[in-house]
């Protein structure tokens, strides 16, 4: 139960009931799915399309360099407006069970917010592959080590530590571009203020409560990348402190 | 085929407004970071308080949400004040907040706080030999700053202001979705009577893709230019 005086603060007030906070809780959980989701399938496809992307062969580079460039390009509003409206128009879809997923502004949304991170983390990644110092790829190499176990056991958890500053760039703003999917009638944290302005007419109490929202969940972002920063990193740390 | 269902002059309307409004908002955004800079640099507690929580404030909240509080509150806001007005001076004061002002000064406020980091750590890499020179030619503390800091500083901040810049390239698609017709929003209301997505919205995608491609060239260029007395490891 809550306590008193929020519920009474609840009662006088037109527009924070317990009704609309609920919207806003759905709005958020719905963000918080669509964010984690593509997050995590963008970083999946991400680390090998970014290691396909440095191999020397451009048949094999060029594809991934020219995916990058498209969804880097353009903005991520017309990629969901081609995802959302274009599935709809293959031809067939409607008799299979794709329909059935892709019927739901969701999927579409997640599919379209997927390949966009998912072309700028292969970039991060590419960048810090890359760097990765040569000296470090020589001891590999001496060692007798195969390029799988080079890739695994040198060049990639270096390249997690250069790139993860610039990851987190990444997933905040991945977060900021999630409120563009109220635009697709997903009820998110913006579709949820959107709703609740309409109805009541009252602009400044629905965005300015739903931006606090998401600078709480901009800032749990940046303080939980700090933590991890700190942990990967921790070798660097001058000795004392 | 380029007559786009005789969409095709609609559209280039719109990209001519997509480019009138990134161009605006570049302005403003230029301006206020600058201030921010020289702000958050002043050592003035209060500019120092007030630079931070502009730019905190600003990378806190998503893009769109500032401009839906910026249109619709905005009107609001425009709305209390003729009103207010009205009653005490019987004036009949009254705008009509459209989405072209409210597209311009949100996407200017955000900028304005990325180009406050960006001129910030470039003022701090100009060299302070440089500073101390003026200061013993005798120059004033404005002097300095337009003579020598300000154009040794546009070299540093030249990278990050290309970068912003084609961030705010794609972020100007977002005015469409509080009603400007820029090309986005003439290409959606096509896609959805013609009920073909792809003939328009691809267009457009690549119309996006050569204003960022031709703005790449040509911060490479300007970039190349502004270290011409620069020696460069390669």
């Amino acid at each position: 139960m809550p306590p008193d005086f929020i519920a009474a603060w609840l009662n006088k007030n037109d527009i924070f009931t317990a009704m609309t906070i609920m919207e806003y809780w759905d709005g958020m959980v719905t963000t918080v799915q669509l964010v984690f989701l593509c997050l995590i399938i963008g970083l999946a496809f991400a680390v090998p399309l970014a290691i396909l992307r440095t191999v020397k062969n451009p048949f094999v580079s060029g594809p991934v360099w020219l995916y990058t460039y498209l969804f880097r390009g353009t903005p991520l509003l017309i990629q969901l407006y081609i995802i959302y409206y274009g599935v709809a128009q293959i031809p067939g879809i409607q008799e299979t069970f794709w329909w059935e997923i892709f019927r739901e502004p969701f999927y579409p949304a997640l599919l379209a917010f997927t390949l966009n991170t998912c072309a700028y983390t292969t970039e991060i990644i590419r960048g810090a592959i890359i760097s990765t110092p040569h000296g470090e790829i020589e001891a590999a190499k001496a060692y007798g080590m195969n390029w799988f176990m080079r890739m695994r056991r040198i060049v990639l958890p270096s390249a997690a530590r250069r790139a993860v500053q610039a990851y987190s760039n990444e997933v905040i703003f991945m977060l900021h571009s999630s409120a563009i999917a109220s635009v697709v009638t997903i009820v998110d944290l913006t579709g949820a203020a959107r709703n609740i302005y309409s109805r009541f007419y009252a602009p400044f109490d629905a965005f300015i409560f739903v931006a606090l929202c998401y600078m709480v969940l901009t800032f749990i972002l940046v303080f939980a990348f700090r933590k991890l920063e700190n942990h990967l990193l921790r070798h660097q740390r001058p000795v004392g402190s | 085929m380029f007559d786009l269902k005789g969409y095709g002059p609609e559209l280039l309307n719109g990209a001519v407004v997509t480019i009138e409004l990134a161009f605006l908002s570049l302005a403003l955004a230029l301006v206020l970071g600058l201030i921010g800079a020289v702000a958050k640099l002043s050592g003035s507690r209060v500019a120092v308080g007030l630079a931070t929580t502009y730019t905190t404030l600003i990378r806190g909240v998503p893009d769109l949400v500032m401009m839906l509080l910026f249109y619709y509150g905005g009107q609001v806001g425009v709305n209390m004040l003729s009103d207010y007005i009205w009653e005490t001076y019987e004036v009949d004061f009254f705008f009509q907040f459209n989405p072209f002002i409210s597209g311009v000064i949100t996407i200017g406020l955000i900028f304005g706080a990325y180009m406050t980091e960006t001129f910030r750590g470039a003022f701090l890499a100009v060299e302070t030999g440089q500073i101390e020179a003026a200061r013993a030619y005798g120059f004033s503390t404005w002097h300095t700053f337009r003579r020598v800091m300000v154009p040794q500083m546009l070299r540093h901040a030249l990278p990050g202001i290309g970068n912003n810049w084609q961030v705010l390239l794609k972020t100007t698609a977002l005015v469409s979705i509080i009603g400007l017709t820029d090309m986005v929003r003439v290409a959606e209301e096509a896609a959805k009577a013609e009920r073909m997505p792809f003939h328009f919205f691809i267009p457009v995608a690549f119309v996006y893709l050569a204003l960022t491609a031709g703005s790449e060239l040509f911060i490479k260029w300007l970039d190349k230019r502004a270290n011409v007395g620069v020696i460069q490891e390669t």
